[in-house]
C-alpha cells in the first residue's frame, strides 16, 4: 500500500515534469505564431521583420550606434538590430543618474564654460568614433556642441566624457566632428559667422569682419585629450561653412566642407525699416554654393612652419596665407548643400544639394588634376581660386526631393536620404565600384519610404574604408502618427532599414522612438570592436585620470579629518550595504573635502551617493572614487543615502551628515 | 652506526641489482612517480567551489591553491559579511603559509623512503599516504569553524542559522547553490597516495626477504660469536 502510493507520487512527479517541458516547447508550433499575427493584423513581411530584430533576453547586438542627442546635449548608445537604448552618455549636460555635474564633472562642465559664462547644456551633432587607418577603432568617441562651438572627448573604455574645449574663435559650429584617418586631427568649422571670438560688429560690417574657419584639433591619444597647444584654424570665407567629411586613401590629406550662405545674406527680416529677405530665402537665392577642399597635411606644415597669427590666443593661418600656399580651392556644388560624403576608397565625393533633387559627385583624381592644373573658372570675392565645376565633376545622380547625407555599403551602394520625400534612396556608384552590383552606374535603384522627414541615416559602418552594409537607420526627425500620443512634444522616429539584399528589396523592419533628444548624426560601429570595461580596473580608479588615485579612501582608512580651522576632509568607502563611517558630523560654515571609493569588485555593483539640500549626487562604479568639495552654509540633519539599488539592504545603505549650527 | 644502518636497511650489490633490476627498481620509480604528481600539484587547484545565482551568471569562484585562495574572494566575502561569516584569508593562514614547504618535505621524504630498504620507510610515506585526508579534514574544520561561528550582530543574523557547507558535492544557502569539486591538486596527490600504496608492497616484496636473512644472518654470527667464547 504504502509502496504504490509512493510509486504513484513518482509517476505523478514525472508527469509534471513532462508537462513542464513540453507547453514551454514542444506544444508550441508556426499555427501559434499564424494565430497571434492574425490577431494582431501581422503580416508575413512583419513577422520577417521581427524574427530579424527580436533580441530575446541574453542575445546581444552584433552593432552599436553611437547617436548624438541634439539639444539634449548628450550622446545616446543604441543596440542594433534589436534598437534598444543601452545608455546615454552625459557630455555638455549635468545628468544625475550618471551623477555628472553634481559634486563631480564639473570641472570638465566648466571647461566648456563660454565667455566666462555657465553653458549647461549643448547641442550635440556629430558624432565621431577614433579611427585607424580609416576604419573604427572602438577607442574614443567626439562630438561637437553647435550651439557654443565646443568640442568633447569621450572616452569608450568607460564611455564618460573626459574633456570638454571651447573653440576660441567662433560661438557656432555645425561642421564637427570629424575626424583624419588616423584620428591626429578633430576638424571643426564655424557656421553662424560672427567676428573672431564672438565680439561685436554691427551687421553693416558683415563682410569685412565676421569670419569663417576651421579648427584642426590636435588628438593626444596616449593622453586620451586634445592637445590645444598643437591645434590651429584656417581662415575661411564669411560663408556658413556646413557639414564635412575628411578624406581616406587616395584622398587622405584632404579635408572637403560645403558652405550655404555664399550670398553673404545678413538678414534683418521682421525689422522695421530692414528690406532685407528673410534668412531662408537670402541664403538660397545663389544657383550653386562652394565646396571647400582643404589640403589639411599641407596646412599642417604651414602651421609647423610658424606661418601664423595669434588671434584670440589662437594660432590661424589666414585667408591670404591659404590662398598663397594652395592650402584652399572651392568648385561650385549645387544650390544649398548640406552633406558632404567621401565614398569607402577616398576616391569620389558625393554632394547633396538639399534644394535640387540630384546628388553630384565629383572625382578626387579630377580635382588633383584641376589643382595641379590651376583650371579655375574663376576667383570667389575673397581671392579663393574656383575649379571649373565641369572638369572637377563625374557625375549627377537624381535620386528625389531633398537629398541631404549619404553613407555606403559594401557592394557598391551608395544611400542618400531624402528629407522632402520622406525616403532613403538607394543608387550605383560608379568607377572600381561599378562591377560590385547588377545595376548600371550612377542610376537610382530604388526608394523606402520613411517616417517622417529623414535627416542623417548611418549604415553599418557606412563612413568608413570598409563598410559592412546589411543595416541602415533612418534618423527621422518627424513621427507624426507612428507612437501613441504623448503630447504635442513627440518623440523622434529611428527606424531600422535592412540593406542586405541587392536591388529594390530594402524594407523597414524595426520604429524606435526616442523621446529623450533630438538626434542629428549616428555613427554604428561593430559592437565586437568596442572593449569597455565592465568594472574598474582597480579599486581607487580616478575615471579623470584613468589611473588609481593615491588619496582614494580605502578599507580601514575611513575617517573624517580637520583639516584647518574651517576645513574638513572625509575618508569615506562604500559597500554593499554600508557607507563608512556613518555619521559626519561638521561645523557650519565648513568647507568639506569628501572623497569617497566605492570599493565593490562586482560587475554591476555601482553605488549611488546623495547629500539633500547641498545638490549632491554621484554614481560610483566598481572601483570608482570620487572627491567633491562644497561649504556646509547650511546647518541641520541630513541624510545622505545609496541612490542605485544595490543590494537586498540597500534602503539601509545610509548615514548622517551633520551640520552643527554656529552660536 | 648500526641505527642508522638498521634504518637503511640492507644494501643491494651490482649483481643482484642487475639480475632483478625490476623487482628493485619498481618501488624507486613509483615513489619517483608520487613525487613528480606532488610537484605538479603545487601549481594546480586542490579544491574549488562554485557559487550559483541568478544575479551572477558567470557564477562565483572560490580556488584553493596549497598556498592560495583564489576566485571571487573579495565579493564572497562582501556577501558573507551579510550573514557574519569572517573574511576568507583568515581562514587556514598557517597552512597556507607553510603549505608549498611542506610539500617539498614530503618530497623529500619520498626520496629518502626510496632509497631506505627497512620498515622505516613506511614511516616515511605514510604521511605524505595520508596527505589529501588531512587536506579535506582541515577544509572541513575550517568550514565547520566559519559557518559555526557567524557573528550574531550581523545585518542577516536573524534570517540565517549557522550551517556547514558540505566540502565536496552540492548544497544550498540562501539563493546560492553551493558545488564544492576536488581540484587536479588533490586528485593529483591523491593518484600519487596510490602510487606509494603500490610502491610499499614492491618495497616490502623487494627487501623483507633481504631484511629477513640480514637478522637470521646477525642472529647466526652472534650464535658464532656466543660458540667461539664459549
Amino acid at each position: 500500500m504504502t509502496l504504490t502510493r509512493f510509486g504513484s507520487k513518482l509517476i505523478l512527479a514525472a508527469g509534471v515534469v513532462a508537462v513542464g517541458t513540453a507547453s514551454s516547447a514542444m506544444a508550441q508550433s508556426m499555427s501559434d505564431v499564424q494565430k497571434i499575427a492574425k490577431e494582431r493584423g501581422l503580416t508575413t513581411q512583419d513577422l520577417i521583420a521581427a524574427a530579424q530584430t527580436y533580441t530575446p533576453t541574453g542575445m546581444l547586438d552584433e552593432y552599436v550606434i553611437m547617436s548624438s542627442g541634439g539639444h539634449s546635449g548628450q550622446v545616446f548608445v543604441i543596440g542594433v538590430p534589436s534598437m534598444r537604448l543601452l545608455r546615454s552618455i552625459a557630455v555638455f549636460t549635468p545628468e544625475p543618474w550618471q551623477g555628472y555635474g553634481y559634486g563631480v564633472g564639473n570641472e570638465i562642465l566648466d571647461e566648456g564654460n563660454v565667455m566666462g559664462k555657465e553653458n549647461r547644456w549643448g547641442d550635440t551633432h556629430h558624432p565621431a568614433l577614433s579611427e585607424t587607418n580609416g576604419d573604427y577603432d572602438g577607442e574614443w568617441l567626439f562630438i561637437n556642441d553647435k550651439s557654443n562651438a565646443r568640442m568633447a572627448v569621450i572616452d569608450l573604455r568607460d564611455f564618460e566624457t573626459k574633456q570638454i574645449v571651447k573653440n576660441p574663435l567662433f560661438i557656432n559650429d555645425h561642421g564637427g566632428a570629424f575626424v583624419t584617418p588616423n584620428t591626429d586631427y578633430i576638424f571643426q568649422t564655424a557656421q553662424y559667422n560672427v567676428p573672431w571670438g564672438a565680439d561685436y560688429a554691427p551687421m553693416s560690417e558683415y563682410k569685412e569682419s565676421f569670419r569663417g574657419a576651421v579648427t584642426m584639433w590636435k588628438f593626444d591619444r596616449k593622453k586620451g585629450r586634445i592637445d590645444k597647444s598643437k591645434s590651429f584654424a584656417i581662415e575661411l570665407p564669411p560663408y556658413w561653412q556646413d557639414i564635412a567629411d575628411c578624406g581616406k586613401l587616395e584622398s587622405d590629406g584632404y579635408f572637403f566642407l560645403n558652405s550655404i550662405n555664399t550670398e553673404l545674406a545678413t538678414g534683418g527680416f521682421g525689422v522695421k525699416g530692414e528690406k532685407n529677405p528673410p534668412f531662408e530665402a537670402g541664403v538660397s537665392m545663389n544657383a550653386t554654393d562652394y565646396l571647400h577642399i582643404i589640403n589639411w597635411k599641407k596646412a599642417e606644415k604651414v602651421y609647423q612652419a610658424g606661418d601664423y597669427t595669434m588671434i584670440k590666443d589662437f594660432p590661424v593661418i589666414s585667408l591670404k596665407t591659404a590662398i598663397a600656399e594652395g592650402l584652399l580651392h572651392l568648385t561650385p556644388e549645387p544650390r544649398s548643400p548640406h552633406g558632404v560624403d567621401v565614398t569607402p576608397k577616398g576616391d569620389f565625393i558625393v554632394v547633396s544639394g538639399k534644394l535640387d533633387p540630384h546628388t553630384t559627385i565629383y572625382s578626387f583624381a579630377k580635382i588633383k588634376k584641376a589643382i595641379a592644373d590651376k583650371n579655375y573658372s574663376g576667383r570667389d570675392e575673397f581671392g579663393v581660386p574656383v575649379l571649373d565645376f565641369d572638369a572637377v565633376m563625374e557625375a549627377q545622380v537624381e535620386v528625389g526631393l531633398g537629398p541631404l547625407h549619404t553613407q555606403f555599403g559594401p557592394d557598391g551602394y551608395a544611400y542618400t536620404s531624402l528629407f522632402l520625400d520622406s525616403a532613403v534612396a538607394r543608387w550605383t556608384l560608379g568607377g572600381v565600384y561599378g562591377p560590385l552590383n547588377p545595376e548600371p552606374d550612377w542610376t537610382l535603384v530604388t526608394k523606402t519610404p520613411v517616417h517622417y522627414n529623414i535627416g542623417h541615416l548611418g549604415a553599418a559602418e557606412g563612413d568608413t574604408v570598409s563598410p559592412d552594409g546589411k543595416y541602415l537607420v533612418a534618423y527621422n526627425k518627424w513621427s507624426v502618427d507612428r507612437f501613441v500620443g504623448v503630447g504635442p512634444l513627440l518623440p523622434q522616429n529611428f527606424q531600422l532599414l535592412d540593406i542586405s539584399k541587392q536591388g529594390t528589396d530594402m524594407p523597414v523592419i524595426y520604429d524606435m522612438p526616442l523621446g529623450i533628444g533630438e538626434p542629428h548624426y549616428a555613427q554604428i560601429i561593430k559592437a565586437d570592436k568596442l572593449n569597455p570595461w565592465s568594472v574598474y580596473p582597480e579599486i581607487g580608479w580616478d575615471p579623470q585620470t584613468q589611473s588609481v588615485d593615491p588619496w582614494a579612501p580605502r578599507p580601514k582608512m575611513e575617517r573624517v579629518e580637520r583639516t584647518g580651522e574651517h576645513e574638513v576632509e572625509v575618508y569615506m568607502t562604500s559597500v554593499r550595504s554600508h557607507f563608512t563611517p556613518e555619521h559626519v558630523t561638521v561645523k557650519q560654515g565648513d568647507t568639506v573635502i569628501w572623497r569617497i571609493t566605492n570599493t565593490e569588485r562586482a560587475v554591476d555593483a555601482t553605488h549611488g551617493f546623495s547629500i539633500p539640500v547641498y545638490n549632491i549626487t554621484l554614481s560610483l562604479e566598481p572601483g570608482e572614487t570620487a572627491k567633491f568639495e562644497f561649504v556646509a552654509d547650511v546647518a541641520g540633519t541630513f541624510p545622505f543615502y545609496c541612490t542605485e539599488f544595490c543590494s537586498a539592504l540597500h534602503l539601509e545603505m545610509m548615514g548622517y551628515l551633520m551640520v552643527e549650527p554656529n552660536e | 652506526m648500526s641505527i642508522i644502518s638498521h634504518i637503511v636497511g640492507p644494501r643491494v650489490d651490482h649483481v643482484e641489482l642487475e639480475k632483478h633490476s625490476f623487482r628493485y627498481g619498481a618501488p624507486k620509480f613509483l615513489l619517483l612517480i608520487a613525487r613528480v604528481l606532488l610537484l605538479v600539484s603545487l601549481f594546480v587547484p586542490f579544491w574549488s567551489m562554485e557559487l550559483v545565482a541568478p544575479q551572477y551568471p558567470e557564477n562565483l569562484h572560490l580556488v584553493a591553491y596549497v598556498n592560495n585562495l583564489a576566485g571571487d574572494v573579495a565579493e564572497i566575502n562582501s556577501l558573507n559579511h551579510y550573514i557574519g561569516m569572517r573574511p576568507l584569508e583568515e581562514a587556514a593562514q598557517i597552512e597556507r603559509r607553510v603549505g608549498v614547504y611542506i610539500m617539498i618535505l614530503f618530497v623529500v621524504m619520498l626520496e629518502f623512503a626510496s632509497w631506505i630498504h627497512s620498515r622505516w620507510t613506511v614511516l616515511l610515506v605514510l604521511p605524505v599516504l595520508t596527505f589529501p585526508l588531512v587536506f579535506l579534514i582541515d577544509l572541513y574544520l575550517w568550514m565547520s569553524y566559519f559557518g559555526m561561528n557567524l557573528d550574531p550582530d550581523a545585518p542577516l543574523s536573524n534570517s540565517i542559522e549557522p550551517f556547514v557547507p558540505p566540502i565536496l558535492g552540492s548544497g544550498f544557502i540562501g539563493q546560492f547553490e553551493t558545488i564544492a569539486r576536488a581540484g587536479p591538486g588533490l586528485i593529483l596527490s591523491t593518484i600519487a597516495s596510490g602510487f606509494m600504496i603500490v610502491a610499499l608492497f614492491f618495497h616490502w616484496r623487494a627487501y623483507a626477504p633481504l631484511v629477513k636473512a640480514q637478522k637470521a644472518e646477525k642472529k647466526a654470527a652472534k650464535k658464532t660469536v656466543k660458540q667461539a667464547t664459549t
